[in-house]
């Protein structure tokens, strides 16, 4: 059982790697001061092929599969995880739900422009008073002759200020559907959301829709299953990108600590040389290995079509998110001071871990997720 | 093992051994599984019967019980 990455697997997490440490690394402090991703670096992202990784090449994608999506996510993670949470939603959210569900005619009107970045997307479903119980959503459309009308308020979307088209979930009675809404449609307004504690450039925004008339043709998957079919999808296919990017996070914590144990001298030894700063390093050495292995074996099972690729995309969520916090804790308490210094990244790590622990589900329903699967069949988690 | 038995071992591994269901109960409305099983079932027909589940597909009538599902795949085979 070979559980190491092929050399096409390794030559391509270079290139993610080089381009996260130079076009992405020495910005990301930027970034999260100016609660900003600029869009010259969407255009490098879009120019890479990166927006377009899971959309397939007849359409303008790189068509990569999960598990170099999951080094891609790793990487840019690692670097910025406001720039990865566009992967997260552009690509895992919207793009990959599209090439799996959308229409024929939905997939060559959106996938091309989704590919090369002259569209942004963003998924809509959090409310003000929903998050968790995202069934109960109270955005609402109704059905006319020529026309959906969606009215509602959809707060805390993740690149919402900058997206040009959003997934949206509304009901209709008991009904709930799925919509394709571009931003140029009359009714619809987005109003940014500044001050976050995480994940501050990822350009959060609440949107307001008003009488938002949507063509039919933009119904996303069957009426009345928005929930289940899509909604629930979507949300998996971005689980599993915040459970790499968590890893991102926890390896560069790892990484600066490392680095920072080599060289800060305290009590005449350099810090490395400590018994509990040995114990913080293979406790994170150990726990980043993991949730690392997690996130392939999860990535395998959804290149695989693999029913378990859900659950174990959830344990892979849980875990990295987890490992996400802890390292970026005990990174902040190996460097101290400097770990809450604004002027370096540590600081940016443990704010940024935090929000892992809350999006794409928050580390609660994954918890009651994985229990409820542990007491059917502890099996069916454990052997797959 | 013909097609019901393949999907009521599946439902099986899912709500655990001791759990009693039968073909024609709906394991939606009795609360044995939720809403993301859905979706795992799904892949779970497509994989094994050979079958591409499209939107028009998506009706929970096709899905809630093992005898309908047995007729969807039947019915998606014969297209």
């Amino acid at each position: 059982m070979d559980f190491g990455l092929s050399p096409e697997y390794l030559a391509l997490r270079k290139e993610f790697r080089e381009f996260a440490k130079t076009e992405i690394l020495p910005f990301a402090n930027k970034y999260d001061r100016d609660e900003v991703v600029p869009d010259e670096l969407i255009k490098k992202l879009a120019q890479r092929g990166y927006l377009g990784g899971l959309i397939p090449a007849q359409f303008g994608g790189k068509g990569y599969n999960q598990i170099i999506m999951g080094i891609l996510n790793e990487e840019i993670g690692r670097a910025c995880s406001s720039v990865r949470s566009l992967i997260t939603v552009h690509t895992h959210l919207v793009a990959e739900s599209l090439v799996r569900w959308g229409t024929a005619e939905q997939k060559q009107n959106y996938l091309p422009k989704l590919a090369d970045g002259s569209l942004i997307a963003a998924f809509g479903l959090s409310e003000p008073l929903i998050g968790s119980d995202a069934k109960n959503i109270t955005t609402a459309y109704r059905e006319e002759d020529d026309c959906y009308v969606l009215n509602g308020v959809k707060k805390w979307i993740t690149y919402g200020q900058r997206a040009d088209l959003v997934i949206i979930i509304a009901r209709n009675g008991d009904a709930v559907s799925a919509f394709f809404v571009e931003r140029t449609t009359p009714g619809y307004e987005a109003i940014p959301i500044k001050g976050m504690m995480g994940t501050r450039a990822s350009m959060l925004a609440e949107i307001h829709l008003k009488e938002c008339k949507i063509p039919k043709e933009n119904l996303f998957g069957r009426k009345g299953m928005g929930f289940v079919q899509i909604a629930n999808n979507a949300l998996t296919n971005g689980r599993f990108s915040v459970a790499c990017g968590s890893v991102g996070i926890a390896r560069a914590c790892l990484e600066e600590s490392i680095a920072y144990a080599k060289t800060r001298i305290q009590f005449g030894v350099p810090l490395k040389d400590h018994q509990l700063i040995k114990r913080k390093i293979s406790n994170m050495v150990t726990d980043i290995k993991a949730a690392r292995l997690l996130c392939y074996n999860a990535g395998y099972l959804r290149d695989t079509s693999n029913p378990n690729s859900f659950i174990q995309t959830s344990l892979a969520k849980y875990f990295a998110s987890k490992v996400a916090v802890e390292s970026a804790n005990e990174a902040v308490q190996i460097h101290g001071a400097m770990g809450c210094y604004e002027e370096g990244n540590i600081q940016r790590y443990y704010r940024d871990a935090k929000v892992m622990e809350i999006i794409e589900g928050s580390t609660e329903i994954q918890q009651v997720m994985l229990s409820d699967n542990a007491m059917g069949n502890i099996d069916s988690i454990l052997d797959s | 093992m013909d097609s019901k038995e393949t999907i009521k071992a599946f439902i099986q591994k899912k709500v655990g051994e001791e759990t009693q269901f039968g073909y024609d109960d709906d394991i939606f409305k009795l609360g044995l599984v939720n809403s993301l099983f859905a979706l795992e079932l799904v892949v779970f027909l497509e994989n094994t019967f050979g079958i591409s589940v499209e939107n028009e597909d998506l009706d929970l009538n096709n899905f809630n019980k093992i005898a309908n599902m047995e007729a969807f795949i039947q019915r998606k085979k014969s297209k």
